[in-house]
């Protein structure tokens, strides 16, 4: 078994047995299923020619695609991280009817279809929605613009912050405010001073989940986006939008871009994740 | 990502509320539980219900049309069998992944664990199209398909294949810290009883883990049923043939039959609905077991 001498467990852990063959068994479905298939991606796109890959990831449209998708995937993190934060101390704090029912269901873009997320959301903010009809009256228009690319990007983040705040917040011990409070801290200096620079780690970790999670989001966004050319297209849809034209090369070349920046960003995250639980070890 | 933390028990709000030091003003406290559940509100419960009232707009005789519609059902049917692959395929994966990382110290453990991981970062189109790049028809092992006559992309095995991409690391990453935790120390002890590896998995190593277990498979199979764009890459779109519920509901949507699309849409909700029951009810019965063990 090349792969159990490759990993060599210490001596002393060898009394279970099945090393050789689970960790074989999960490098081969591994390789099969996600690594070879992600290889091809640059592997085709090293066959492409600098000139022409340049030329397919920096064409205008594609370029407007990456404007949108990325400034729409920060402005949705960073709405949620500041609405997440609220609804995770709520949910941690205060004692209210319901609440039971709200922390099970903050979980619900994770398990409700993008598809289904995506047509709910046209319903409700189109001209004739109900949030649209308020709406729009006031001059916001929200479906069919870039603002609807928001709205659903907003959704689909949404458990992100408040699943990574939420269990830093119920381990804060209360003698940390006690302290703070003790010593003549306003309830506000506490909360800026002491609580936030322990949550700080989680938070950015959320909202990096968030983020990187908008950025590839395509189901929940294409209904309500309108996909007009330079204006409500995201960078998934472009890679579709090529797919449909058969232009193979081009999908693979965009397709390449977005795999190196969730790379990189998986990188941060991985980092924001270690510092997080050094942090919280450190007050524990 | 979607567990947090399965065993992390929710403790009462009234120690805070009745701790001065731990409590805000109750114009701050009113004010910030009133722009959360107005968040709440306006980005979480307000789709869900709009998903009901839209199906049932036009009464429940076009509902239950829309449902029986020969599409429907042959969409209903193949979103079924791909999770019922997809599924267990994970289940075995994530099972033999933990065990070899929970249960022993090798080189190299942290990159295989943030290799598992991989999928999720991967955007549902980029899933999509990895295996058009394999299998499509001018892919590496497109003429090779052609030749042997065998349908990869543009039929069912696609749509499998990148339902168990996108599902991947569901059970793993719910089992890896969960056996991290318990140690190893029981299964040891029924080896050196003189149990086998397989029993000892099954009566030591399972009854720990079922709820972990569970939990995945449910959040596994949610995934699984409701994929959009890693399947609408490989599917083709061809109607009563290689269109699973999701994209059925594309389809009747971008035809403006919109109750129709809501009808199967509320479908996948309610499926929705169930598995955040289920979850909710595993993570009571897991803090339960964690409270009876401590």
């Amino acid at each position: 078994m090349s792969a159990a001498t490759l990993f060599n467990p210490t001596r002393q852990t060898r009394v279970l047995p099945g090393f050789g063959l689970s960790l074989g068994y999960t490098l081969v479905y591994l390789s099969l299923l996600v690594l070879i298939p992600l290889s091809a991606v640059f592997l085709k796109t090293a066959t492409l020619g600098w000139s022409e890959f340049w030329a397919v990831v920096s064409a205008p449209r594609v370029v407007a695609s990456y404007k949108l998708s990325f400034g729409a995937s920060l402005l949705a993190a960073a709405i949620n991280a500041v609405f997440g934060l609220m609804l995770a101390w709520a949910l941690v704090r205060y004692t209210f009817p319901g609440k039971k029912l709200i922390d099970a269901l903050v979980d619900l873009p994770f398990a409700l279809p993008t598809a289904v997320a995506g047509i709910a959301l046209t319903a409700l903010y189109a001209g004739n929605g109900w949030v649209g009809s308020i709406l729009e009256p006031l001059g916001l228009k929200v479906a069919f613009t870039p603002l609807g690319v928001l709205v659903a990007l907003v959704f689909i983040g949404v458990p992100f912050v408040v699943r990574t705040v939420q269990p830093i917040l119920e381990d804060l011990e209360t003698e940390l405010e006690e302290a703070a409070a003790s010593l003549g801290a306003q309830r506000w200096q506490t909360f800026t001073r002491v609580i936030l620079p322990i949550l700080l780690p989680a938070l950015l970790t959320g909202f990096a989940l968030a983020f990187a999670r908008a950025v590839g989001e395509y189901g929940s966004v294409i209904f309500i986006a309108g996909n007009i050319p330079m204006v409500s297209e995201i960078t998934p849809l472009m890679i579709i939008t090529k797919l449909e034209q058969y232009d193979y090369a081009g999908a693979n070349a965009i397709a390449a871009v977005m795999l190196v920046f969730s790379f990189a960003l998986l990188l941060v995250i991985n980092l924001l994740q270690a510092w997080s639980a050094k942090r919280t070890g450190r007050n524990r | 990502m979607a567990a947090a933390g399965v065993l992390h028990g929710r403790a009462d709000a009234r120690r805070y509320e009745n701790n001065a030091a731990t409590r805000e003003a109750p114009w701050v406290k009113w004010t910030l539980l009133g722009i959360s559940l107005a968040f709440f509100a306006l980005f979480l419960l307000l789709p869900l219900v709009a998903v009901f009232t839209e199906a049932l707009r036009k009464g429940w005789v076009t509902y239950l049309t829309a449902l029986s519609d020969d599409d429907a059902l042959s969409a209903i049917k193949l979103t079924l069998i791909t999770a019922a692959i997809a599924v267990p395929l994970n289940l075995v994966f994530g099972v033999s992944a933990a065990w070899c990382i929970a249960k022993f110290q090798f080189r190299g453990k942290h990159f295989l664990t943030t290799l598992i991981d991989l999928p999720f970062s991967v955007s549902p189109v980029v899933a999509g199209l990895i295996y058009v790049l394999l299998f499509g028809a001018h892919g590496w092992f497109g003429g090779w398909l052609a030749a042997n006559d065998i349908k990869i992309i543009f039929a069912v095995p696609g749509i499998v294949l990148a339902t168990v991409f996108v599902t991947f690391p569901f059970v793993a990453r719910e089992l890896i810290p969960l056996m991290e935790a318990q140690g190893r120390e029981e299964e040891e002890a029924a080896t050196v009883l003189g149990a086998s590896g397989w029993q000892t998995f099954w009566r030591v190593t399972l009854p720990n883990i079922k709820w972990g277990l569970l939990y995945g498979v449910i959040l596994c199979n949610a995934r699984a049923f409701g994929e959009f764009g890693a399947v609408s890459v490989v599917s083709g779109h061809i109607r009563g043939q290689t269109n699973t519920m999701p994209l059925h509901v594309e389809i009747l949507y971008n035809e403006y039959n919109f109750a129709a699309a809501f009808a199967v849409a509320s479908l996948l909700a309610l499926l929705a609905l169930v598995t955040l029951g289920l979850k909710s009810f595993i993570e009571w019965k897991a803090g339960q077991q964690s409270r009876e063990s401590e």
